[in-house]
């Protein structure tokens, strides 16, 4: 491609997030352009499109080809207890604080199809927090909601997420958690029976209730600084006081206007608690 | 020379932490071009990588922070399990899609997105490697009038990386490590 054509597609791409936020009310301006020119240029070869003209032609006549779109320019690659440091330290530096309150309220951010989600579950569970404990799993796209809900994963990955839970100092035989049938495993689901999934967009919806606990974890590195604070000031807002904010082990809250107000709890596992 | 180099991007795999030690290791602190370096590791490992450059480069090397601008004098090591991107304005994006050649971080995913911002006045440089990652974003690299840099496969502890590149891009420089070397030496700017 020559620079003209590469000027001509982000143009297109311009166009195409302001079309698409008037059509569907999708606000993806917020979002790093890198990543989103990649993550068009991808679908258009998945998709077999000729060009950006094509993928408007779909994107506005066919709403489900809208749903697929979403899913693929949001991404949605994910694993259970991804990063096990992560785990562990929740499990030994929040998870002992937050079993002193009677009642417990966490934000999953981002939940996409529910790796994340179980894997805090089963975390709960094993400290014997999950019975008081209710989740609220959300995210911008409700395909992935619905999928999140089912806890269905493929066999294939087991072998690596046991690894990883072991890592995370889980407790038991983690094949207890799920059963398997046909390629796939089904997690219990009384894993996720205190487990509200609602759609939320961070990039436009409103804080909606009070946590002591906000994960949101590789969500805010496809953001541009503006819409960064916009959703660290939605955590804040969102955070009882001493309230704990786990973000991605290459997100940080440094920069962010709300930083004076937290204390780092752990640095390299990027979890933040609100002190005043 | 058409394009005054402005960023270099350097891919490897195994064998690959040696070779970039090799190239990196004489470059002065005031080095004018900033290099991104996306090496293939174990995931879920913490890495001391960044210690053992550190020890061993003049220039500052360092794990590459979202949104942080890419600047001289540096050298930047994509994070394990993540992809890295460029901006428009030369700050790093980071991405956690899916493994392209079942390698997140990948190095076509960087190279292809250097050339996109940086264009003609992009050196990529593939080195050592059991891998096929790299080549076609080197090729992307050339196609944007980049410079296209395989490692000699004779030299490399593992051939598969450099000779693919040199297999499918006919415009690819061989080089051997001591050349690279001096090549980027000369492309410094006092």
């Amino acid at each position: 491609m020559k620079p003209k054509t590469d000027e001509l597609f982000e143009q297109e791409v311009e166009a195409l997030i302001q079309d698409i936020h008037t059509q569907y009310g999708y606000d993806f301006s917020g979002y790093a352009r890198a990543s989103v020119y990649r993550r068009v240029k991808r679908f258009l070869g998945q998709k077999h499109l000729p060009g950006m003209e094509a993928l408007r032609d779909r994107l506005f006549s066919d709403s489900f080809f809208f749903e697929n779109f979403l899913q693929e320019i949001t991404v949605n690659v994910t694993e259970m207890f991804r990063d096990p440091t992560f785990f562990l330290s929740l499990r030994q530096n929040v998870l002992p604080i937050l079993s002193t309150y009677p009642f417990i309220k966490i934000w999953d951010a981002g939940c996409s199809t529910g790796e994340e989600l179980f894997s805090l579950a089963i975390l709960l569970q094993e400290e014997g927090l999950l019975g008081r404990t209710k989740i609220y799993a959300t995210d911008i796209n409700q395909k992935v909601l619905k999928q999140a809900k089912e806890g269905i994963f493929p066999a294939s990955s087991m072998a690596a997420y046991a690894a990883a839970y072991y890592a995370a100092g889980g407790k038991r035989d983690f094949a207890e958690y799920y059963t398997s049938n046909y390629g796939s495993v089904k997690f219990n689901a009384s894993l996720v029976r205190n487990v509200v999934f609602y759609p939320h967009n961070l990039a436009s919806d409103t804080s909606f209730n009070e946590f002591h606990l906000v994960v949101c974890r590789n969500v805010l590195i496809y953001f541009n600084r503006q819409l960064q604070e916009r959703v660290f000031n939605l955590f804040d807002e969102s955070l009882v006081s001493l309230g704990y904010l786990a973000l991605g082990k290459k997100e940080t809250l440094a920069m962010s206007g709300i930083s004076p107000r937290y204390d780092i709890v752990d640095k390299s596992n990027r979890i933040y608690r609100k002190v005043s | 020379m058409r394009a005054s180099p402005k960023l270099i991007v350097m891919g490897g795999s195994w064998g690959g932490i040696q070779a970039s030690l090799s190239v990196l290791t004489d470059l002065p602190v005031s080095y004018s071009i900033p290099v991104i370096l996306v090496l293939h590791r174990l995931r879920n490992q913490e890495g001391s990588l960044q210690d053992i450059f550190g020890r061993k480069l003049l220039l500052r090397t360092v794990e590459v922070e979202e949104k942080e601008p890419a600047l001289p004098g540096h050298v930047y090591l994509a994070p394990a399990n993540y992809h890295v991107l460029l901006e428009k304005d030369h700050t790093f994006s980071l991405d956690d899609s899916e493994q392209e050649n079942y390698s997140r971080p990948s190095i076509d995913v960087t190279f292809a997105s250097a050339a996109d911002v940086f264009g003609e006045n992009t050196v990529g440089i593939l080195l050592s490697g059991a891998s096929r990652d790299g080549s076609s974003g080197l090729n992307y690299i050339f196609e944007k009038g980049g410079m296209a840099i395989a490692q000699d496969p004779h030299e490399a502890e593992v051939a598969t990386m450099p000779q693919a590149a040199i297999d499918s891009i006919p415009g690819c420089t061989v080089m051997n490590v001591a050349r690279i070397k001096e090549f980027l030496l000369s492309l410094h700017e006092h």
